[in-house]
């Protein structure tokens, strides 16, 4: 066995990881499995990308557009991305003021809601395809040889910055939410939010908070996928499986246990590639799904219903 | 001066078809008020709707000189409203200490910590464990949790939903007892009792109310005798002869 798939898996891992968090997240506190949250992935690469084209060019008239020695790329994506964050943020403001606010406030049932989200999503699939075609595009066209680690081990700079970037995110956001008030009031929320109302926690303010949290993740998630591999409309479409397995496995509403979801599955799908073969490698995710939802419901972190 | 007073006021699942139906009282400050009735009276229905927890159809809710009437829990809370629920009154997947502290963010910042320890000074109970799972609590503890809370933000008005409901009868008087010494802090207390003997020992006034209209209003003197109670409770008004 190649521990090549270690690597690999904790790579694929972190990715899965970032937008698991942000679905369990909007699961445990606005109760519904948001579907459009794969494609906040992938509008969050494209959004980066279009900042990114825009400030590369300034960057290079200015002599500044060559790449970030030991990554692949310059100045222009780093400085793109919390722009790149910000406009997702308020995509996912804007379609929660316009659908799912409005279906809260009717007091709809959550099966509407989930099926207004599956349609929202295919609609902001396609809008994408529509706006910058269904052609891959490309954070940096630079290539990247990958160096050895140990172990037996090789990754590229921007492998290795991902996993940086997703661990601290996840340290980060593991402290907003165990130790801030705002945390706090999530987690209130999360188990009931009637009962939250009534100790003071404004409710809306919460799930506003949620959709920010979870939409800047997406978006750096959509950005780390389309740096390892490349932007499509339909890579965050792909990725749905994989995050919701991560998150049940982790249980709905952990935090950590989303994490660790996503990187049991990236690591069993690179080694499904490596034993079995990759044309296995989709059918991963739902394999584990099926079996966290018959053997474990509550997933390996979540508390039981 | 009242400390809430309550006029024509409506509320329910449903627009149609009202569980509380023009129900009219005020309470004065300083005042402890039991809301009586047989199941079903819409008793627990008229405090959730006050704590903006059911929809309000009709009539006005006054804080002190504010209109409250229609607030969101939230904006209820804010202005000095304590409500505690009759279950799920306490968030078990938090620590004892972070339930008080989620409380505490409507106190001013540099009162937090000493509300905090005050709510443990007041419920000994608390104190010995502030970072275990509010859920490895006991049925009384709960209830002395959602009080700690309720009080720590030191509201003039409190209104509790059945606080007895699920509790061994030494836990009632251990809770009763610490409602006691509440009132007599000064704070306006409106409870909901299924528990009418535990309630008219606490209560100076009563309100009963069946099938969602107030059919009595008086002090809780009048009301230990039985027979009085269970005429009033089988829905014939104080006065009314049978025929």
């Amino acid at each position: 066995m190649n521990p090549q798939a270690i690597i690999d898996g904790l790579i694929a891992g972190s990715t899965i990881g970032l937008g698991a968090i942000g679905l369990t997240l909007t699961y445990s506190i606005l109760r519904f499995a948001n579907f459009t949250h794969g494609d906040f992935l992938a509008w969050g690469a494209y959004l980066t990308l279009t900042v990114s084209g825009f400030l590369g060019g300034l960057l290079a008239g200015l002599g500044a557009g060559a790449p970030l020695a030991p990554f692949s790329f310059g100045w222009g994506l780093p400085v793109a991305l919390p722009a790149g964050v910000a406009v997702t943020i308020l995509l996912t403001l804007g379609l929660d003021r316009v659908l799912f606010g409005q279906l809260r406030q009717r007091g709809a049932d959550a099966i509407i809601i989930v099926m207004a989200s599956f349609g929202a999503s295919m609609a902001l699939r396609s809008l994408l395809e529509f706006i910058y075609s269904s052609e891959p595009q490309y954070f940096t066209r630079e290539l990247q040889i990958a160096q050895k680690i140990g172990l037996g081990m090789r990754a590229t700079p921007d492998q290795l910055l991902t996993i940086a970037m997703t661990a601290l995110l996840v340290v980060l956001l593991h402290i907003v939410v165990t130790r801030t008030p705002t945390g706090r009031a999530m987690r209130a929320v999360s188990e009931n939010p009637s009962l939250a109302g009534v100790y003071g926690v404004d409710v809306d303010h919460v799930i506003r908070v949620t959709w920010i949290i979870g939409a800047g993740l997406a978006c750096v998630a959509g950005v780390m996928s389309g740096l390892l591999v490349q932007i499509r409309p339909y890579m965050g479409f792909d990725l749905l499986l994989p995050l919701f397995a991560a998150a049940i496995l982790g249980g709905i509403g952990s935090i950590p246990g989303a994490m660790i979801g996503g990187l049991i599955i990236g690591l069993a799908e690179a080694f499904t590639v490596q034993l079995i073969g990759a044309e296995w490698r989709a059918a991963v995710a739902f394999v584990v799904l099926v079996l966290v939802l018959l053997v474990r419901p509550a997933g390996l972190f979540g508390r039981a219903a | 001066m009242s400390a809430l007073t309550v006029t024509g006021f409506k509320a329910g699942y449903d627009p149609d078809l009202p569980i509380v139906k023009g129900v009219s009282f005020a309470v004065d400050t300083g005042e402890a008020i039991a809301v009586l009735g047989p199941n079903g009276a819409g008793k627990s229905t008229l405090i959730k709707a006050i704590a903006g927890q059911v929809a309000c159809l009709g009539g006005r809710v006054m804080l002190g000189g504010d209109d409250i009437t229609g607030l969101r829990s939230h904006d209820l809370a804010r202005r000095g409203l304590g409500f505690v629920p009759q279950t799920d009154n306490i968030f078990t997947g938090l620590t004892i200490r972070e339930n008080l502290q989620i409380a505490s963010e409507l106190v001013a910042k540099p009162q937090r910590a000493s509300r905090i320890e005050q709510m443990f000074e007041m419920f000994p109970d608390l104190k010995s464990r502030p970072s275990e799972l509010a859920g490895a609590l006991s049925g009384g503890q709960r209830q002395m949790l959602a009080a700690a809370r309720a009080l720590l933000t030191d509201p003039p008005v409190l209104m509790l939903d059945e606080p007895s409901a699920g509790l061994s009868p030494k836990l009632v008087a251990q809770v009763f007892e610490t409602l006691r010494r509440i009132h007599a802090s000064g704070v306006t207390l409106i409870l909901v009792e299924q528990n009418v003997r535990a309630a008219l020992s606490l209560a100076s006034r009563a309100l009963v109310l069946v099938d969602g209209e107030l059919a009595h209003e008086g002090p809780t003197d009048d009301l230990h005798d039985g027979d009085r109670l269970g005429r009033l409770f089988l829905g014939r008004r104080a006065g009314a002869t049978a025929g």
